[in-house]
């Protein structure tokens, strides 16, 4: 790897971490209530309470709770669903896009309330702008709101003692959008402005052209090809001197699109579309943007069960494991395609150019922040990409892949991937205390046979989507056809749209023709469970967890906040997605960069 | 139930109302009054009018330009109405192949120059709008842009050093050259 490749990840590491702190206390102060926004907004939280006929003084029980998960959630899908279907009839449509397809429409719908994002369509020629606004932004305020809800949720689990409530979802979702998310992705969407990313509502701008554009388009008479004697469809020569700019509210949608680890982009190309991501300064705000709450909330975490070791030893693991992949993944895009040496061509790096892996990916940002924002995207369920994953070296494009299947806990998703990166913490105590032979206990908490259970749920729903939908696809006649991508590479294309989609991130290797009947409905239904199966399942467990007293901690208990622990907890994560995945990992990335470098 | 569903409704309306107008209406009004040019698309104005955006990447093919990256957009390049990469996986054969035609096409079009092809002049961007080529890729059609305009290649050198950007802060992205502003300030020279 390059020095400036390592410079920049460190940088990005120094700089994430310097805000943990201050971010993660507001946020437990927020909670708490106790912070100076929660007194100088309390008349606008108030106001949100009485329109919504909520009473914010009520405490509820876990199934309570997840109750009310569920009803908010199905609301935020139909209307979703309902705003796509007949954004035709409604206003801000300045191209007259029609509406989308059904199917399209309800895979949309659960990808954006399920914080997955997943784009089947091309925003830019499918999506009005009313139905960007009011449809895809508000849920990527609202899904990021509702994982960090419920990540509070186990919190107060653990924190609380001989109980039986574990707060309030409304309170819990207002205070999120109002107080965290509202204000940071507003300094976001103007930082991002100052850049170069645009925010208007004109309708799409045409320009000319310095060098008019010739190309070959078949003929059509009255929407028939035309064909000569022989069958053969002919062609006409076309020349443009015009290019047709997009425009659009792109800024404040790309600012919560990332803070949320939502990833939907405004455009198809998403954040390597220059009026999404416009220079490398635009793009560290962005990879920033993106891990900023999943690493704060773990300072939250520490904080409001009252150690804030705790806290930090599960950040430690997070970012080991997201360092190992960085550098991984930024190694093999800069040793670039084995087959492009034999042509010719230079993919070294030097002081002109950064050489390496550069198809699919914008010069800006060279392969470093490329790569590193592949790994940053999936480490977090986000799925913004500004470069395309499918063109990635065979190993390269596998990093994003299995961070995705180790249950997006390495930082992970707002509010869900510390929920699973504590479940798996769970599992870890869980195995030391067999080794030991002693009742495991977290955080003072005893953990019985109830909790294991739901943290199995949680730990083997996705695995179960991921592999046997991916097994499914590859078995069934409308999943093959998708593939775009000959050999493993294809396989590879099917296995990672399941993992994205069980997992809630939302890239894509984009060759896979996803936007059909079979995988707009099979992959829309994994999202869903993928999303509340664990969510159900994490509640369960807090509700389970809030009930018992503190057991004091012994000289037998295993000490949750040291570097064995840390240690510990790393060595289950990469266990379990190992074992699960290996098997599947081998039939496609693995054969293929095996292939590669035999040059085949 | 019914005690739950209202609060649902509710919260959605509200939230719709505060996250999905009140907030981008917020946004646009600071951007338009702060930063109305780059709000608005970066466009690049000549004699008063648009002549292309300034993020926004363009097709060349004349040797009198310089080109930049390849783009797999449909149905032709550098559609900025609907971006794409070519997604081709790296062991995909028409990926070698489109590839090996880039390289004929730059050889033909300047049979002296000899070097490697630098890399992004021969891969579609991500976006297929790419508006910069690597500083390299540039040095590599110099000497073509400069037979087909009857320049000094060092006075088309100097002019592509000053179109050169480097990184940013001096600490972020990659070295790059903007093909549509180097190629207005190309035919700016005769």
């Amino acid at each position: 790897m390059t020095m400036y490749g390592g410079l920049q990840i460190g940088l990005y590491i120094a700089v994430l971490l310097g805000l943990v702190q201050p971010l993660g206390g507001y946020m437990a102060r927020v909670y708490e209530g106790r912070s100076a926004v929660n007194r100088w907004l309390a008349p606008v939280e108030r106001l949100i309470y009485r329109c919504s006929r909520v009473n914010p003084n009520q405490e509820m029980r876990w199934t309570h709770y997840a109750l009310v998960v569920l009803w908010f959630n199905l609301f935020g899908a139909l209307a979703v669903f309902t705003l796509q279907r007949l954004q035709v009839l409604l206003p801000l449509n300045p191209q007259h896009l029609p509406g989308v397809s059904a199917d399209s429409s309800f895979n949309t719908a659960i990808s954006y309330v399920s914080n997955t994002n997943w784009q089947g369509y091309g925003g830019e020629t499918t999506m009005s702008y009313f139905t960007q606004m009011l449809g895809l932004a508000v849920q990527n305020f609202l899904s990021a709101a509702t994982g960090i809800a419920v990540v509070i949720a186990l919190i107060r689990g653990f924190a609380r003692h001989a109980e039986e409530t574990i707060g309030n979802f409304w309170v819990d979702m207002t205070r999120t959008t109002l107080y965290v998310l509202l204000p940071l992705s507003t300094v976001l969407a103007l930082g991002l402005v100052s850049q170069g990313v645009i925010q208007n509502f004109t309708a799409y701008k045409t320009v000319p052209l310095l060098q008019p554009v010739s190309y070959e388009q078949p003929k059509a008479d009255g929407g028939k090809p035309v064909t000569d004697a022989a069958g053969n469809p002919l062609s006409e020569a076309v020349t443009i001197p015009e290019q047709t700019l997009p425009m659009g509210p792109v800024a404040s949608q790309e600012a919560i699109k990332e803070l949320g680890t939502n990833g939907g982009g405004f455009f198809n190309a998403n954040s390597a579309h220059p009026f999404e991501n416009p220079t490398p300064l635009s793009n560290f705000l962005e990879m920033l943007a993106i891990l900023l709450i999943p690493a704060a909330l773990c300072y939250t975490f520490g904080h409001m069960v009252g150690d804030t070791r705790q806290g930090w030893a599960v950040l430690a693991a997070m970012t080991f494991i997201f360092i190992v992949m960085a550098v991984a993944a930024v190694y093999f895009e800069q040793q670039g395609n084995p087959a492009f040496a034999a042509l010719g061509v230079d993919q070294n790096a030097s002081a002109l150019q950064s050489g390496g892996n550069m198809e699919g990916k914008e010069t800006r940002f060279g392969v470093v922040h490329s790569a590193l924002f592949a790994t940053i995207t999936t480490a977090a369920s986000c799925g913004a990409v500004n470069a395309m994953h499918d063109s990635f070296t065979p190993l390269g494009g596998l990093v994003p892949m299995w961070l995705m299947q180790l249950g997006e806990v390495v930082f992970g998703g707002v509010g869900s991937g510390l929920y699973g990166m504590l479940v798996f913490a769970i599992i870890a105590v869980f195995i030391a205390g067999l080794m030991i032979g002693r009742t495991p206990e977290y955080l003072g908490k005893k953990l019985e046979i109830y909790e294991m259970k739901m943290a199995s749920v949680v730990i083997l729903v996705t695995p179960l989507l991921v592999l046997a939908g991916t097994a499914v696809a590859v078995m069934l006649v409308a999943g093959r056809a998708g593939i775009s991508n000959p050999g493993a590479h294809g396989f590879s294309e099917v296995l990672y749209a399941w993992s994205s989609a069980a997992n809630n991130n939302g890239s894509a290797f984009a060759g896979l023709s996803a936007n059909t009947p079979f995988y707009n409905s099979l992959l829309g239904s994994a999202m869903w469970f993928g999303r509340f199966g664990v969510i159900v399942a994490v509640l369960a467990i807090a509700g389970s967890l809030v009930i018992k007293k503190r057991a004091p901690g012994g000289a037998g208990s295993l000490p949750t906040h040291g570097p064995l622990f840390v240690v510990l907890l790393v060595s289950t994560v990469l266990l379990v997605g190992a074992l699960t995945y290996v098997p599947a990992l081998a039939l496609g990335p693995v054969v293929e960069h095996l292939l590669m470098i035999a040059g085949k | 139930m019914w005690n739950d569903i209202k609060p649902a409704f509710f919260m959605l309306i509200i939230w719709t109302v505060i996250t999905g107008i009140v907030y981008p209406l917020a946004v646009t009004g600071i951007a338009q009054a702060i930063f109305p040019s780059r709000a608005n698309g970066s466009l690049i104005v000549v004699n008063g009018k648009a002549a292309g955006s300034a993020l926004i990447g363009q097709h060349f093919i004349d040797p009198k330009y310089f080109w930049g990256r390849p783009s797999a957009t449909a149905p032709m390049p550098y559609n900025a109405g609907a971006s794409s990469g070519s997604n081709l996986g790296p062991t995909n054969p028409a990926l070698i192949e489109a590839v090996a035609t880039r390289i004929k096409t730059l050889r033909e079009a300047d049979p002296d120059q000899r070097n490697p092809v630098p890399i992004d002049l021969v891969t579609a961007s991500g976006s297929g709008l790419d508006p910069h080529i690597s500083p390299a890729a540039a040095e590599y059609q110099i000497n073509r842009v400069a037979e087909a305009r009857k320049l000094n290649p060092e006075s088309v050198r100097k002019l592509v050093a000053r179109h050169t950007e480097g990184r940013q802060l001096g600490l972020f992205g990659e070295l790059r050259v903007n093909v549509l502003e180097l190629n207005l300030a190309l035919d700016g020279l005769r």
